[in-house]
């Protein structure tokens, strides 16, 4: 088969799309449902400016296909505000200034959501380890590191609806 | 961009070994896709069909046998392995190995039998796996054979296996008792340019036996027998006064090539340095026997 019919939940809602097997998941996200929070940079996995979850898991959008979805969810950068409120690991990242140009904010913010999820109060080499496939060309990383581990104080002071 | 490609989804190892054969070079086994589709976004290779292993039931997943063997399905990511309670608490070398393979996306989405089957020398699994003396089982339509895993590997990105041909389990034995292990790496691209393991088992204040591994560094990763043999029956304290000369004998046997990770002398230098930790790490690990 060529193309792959199938159900898949993004940003919490139920889709059904039909999607060539040879069509990346970045590629199905941006192009197919307009989708431009993640960002392709370098297209081989190692920057993470692609970093998208699938059943909560982070993967990169660049590489995995898109019929990899098939009956999962998927979380984007779009599915994280409540409105006009935003998920406190954004918060934390824009009061600590953790961001320049932008343009891997996307992927670390949702590298720190699976990071969180699977262990929510890490410490500062568990962080580093867990982000070191997430790449940022302006920060120089200490507001990031400073914003996540701030974001994990705040959520287990006031666990968020995830 | 990616060229189109049929995709198959077997439910048998048979039945993917059926669809291999009959479409020979036109059709390749396709599990995390986190090398090959990256391959075949740069156009290096093209593929009419990819066999999707994942969908065969069973082939990801470990479980360890009652006499302690750890046997892990050829599907199983690099991340179930380094979250794996049992891999964590029977092998902690190895979930330490897995969970610094490449980056945490990487992970999530490679397999182990991946890993093994695309034969990028710059590689860490292969070498720890191999002080195990671990194999391979590998499945065709109609046959299965297992071999161990050193003989797995043929050259850069070459295996023994044949087209049609899947790898169903990695089967690694325990260590003997008292016995100690480690694994280094050192590198400063994506992947590592040396990698050493050591295990050694120690017997009333003596090395019984030390298991060397090296890879990365040549074309494929190997056990280096000469240097084994260089420490085995010595005490702790002489074996600290042989391991300059096991990791001089390891650097020669590497076959390390000149490449974009470094010099061929400089990465003999850093299986000595390497080597050296990592025995010391092993030593210290087998029930303290040797601690220093
Ligand atoms: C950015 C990056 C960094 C990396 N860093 C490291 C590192 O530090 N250390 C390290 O060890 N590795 C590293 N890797 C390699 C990584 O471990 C592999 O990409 C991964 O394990 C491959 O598994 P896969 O399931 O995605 O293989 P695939 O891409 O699906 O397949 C790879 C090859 O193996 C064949 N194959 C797959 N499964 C089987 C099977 N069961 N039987 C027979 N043939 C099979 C396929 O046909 C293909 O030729 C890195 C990779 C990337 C992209
Ligand atoms: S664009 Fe996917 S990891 Fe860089
Ligand atoms: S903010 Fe510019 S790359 Fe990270």
């Amino acid at each position: 088969m060529n193309a792959i019919t199938m159900t898949v939940t993004v940003n919490g809602e139920p889709r059904e799309l039909t999607v060539p097997t040879h069509e990346t998941l970045i590629e199905c996200l941006r192009e197919r449902l307009g989708l431009l929070g993640a960002k392709k940079s370098c297209d081989v996995q190692v920057c993470g400016a692609c970093t998208v979850l699938l059943d909560d898991r982070p993967v990169s959008a660049c590489t995995v296909l898109a019929f990899e979805a098939r009956g999962k969810t998927v979380r984007t950068i779009e599915g994280l505000a409540c409105g006009d409120e935003l998920h406190p690991i954004q918060a934390a990242f824009v009061e600590h200034g953790a961001l320049q140009c932008g343009f891997c904010t996307p992927g670390m913010i949702m590298a720190t959501v699976a990071l969180l999820g699977e262990n929510p109060s890490p410490s500062v080499d568990e962080v580093k380890h867990y982000m070191r496939g997430n790449v940022c060309r302006c920060t120089g990383y200490k507001r990031i590191l400073d914003a996540i581990l701030d974001a994990s104080r705040r959520m287990a002071a006031a666990p968020a609806p995830a | 961009m990616l060229g189109e490609f049929d995709l198959v989804e077997p439910t048998s190892v048979a039945e993917a070994s059926e669809v291999l054969a009959r479409h020979g070079d036109a059709a390749r086994i396709y599990a995390g896709g986190t090398e090959l589709i990256l391959a075949m976004k740069e156009g290096l290779i093209r593929y009419d069909y990819l066999v999707n292993v994942k969908t065969i039931p069973g082939l990801a997943g470990v479980r360890v046998n009652d006499d302690g063997t750890l046997r892990i399905g050829g599907a199983t990511s690099h991340r179930a392995l380094e979250r794996d309670p049992l891999v964590r608490e029977r092998f902690p070398v190895i979930a330490r190995m897995e969970s610094d393979v490449a980056n945490v996306r990487v992970r999530e989405v490679g397999t182990l039998g991946g890993n093994l089957c695309f034969a990028e020398p710059h590689a860490d699994p292969g070498t720890l796996l191999m002080l195990f003396d671990a194999t391979v089982r590998i499945e065709r339509k109609g046959g299965a054979r297992t071999i161990p895993l050193e003989q797995l590997f043929v050259g850069p990105f070459e295996t023994c296996l044949e087209p049609d041909e899947v790898l169903t389990e990695i089967v690694v034995p325990p260590l003997p008792v008292h016995s100690g292990s480690a694994y280094l790496k050192f590198g400063f691209l994506e992947r590592p340019s040396v990698g050493v393991g050591v295990a050694v088992t120690t017997d009333d204040g003596r090395v019984r036996e030390a298991r060397i591994a090296v890879g990365c560094v040549g074309p494929v990763p190997r056990r280096m027998r000469e240097a084994e043999a260089a420490l085995a029956g010595q005490t702790a304290a002489e074996s600290r006064n042989t391991l300059a000369e096991a990791g001089r004998i390891a650097a020669r046997a590497s076959d390390a090539i000149t490449d974009l990770h470094g010099s061929a002398d400089y990465k003999e230098h850093l299986v000595g340095v390497l080597l050296r930790r990592a025995f010391e790490q092993a030593l210290a690990s087998s029930d303290g026997s040797g601690a220093p």
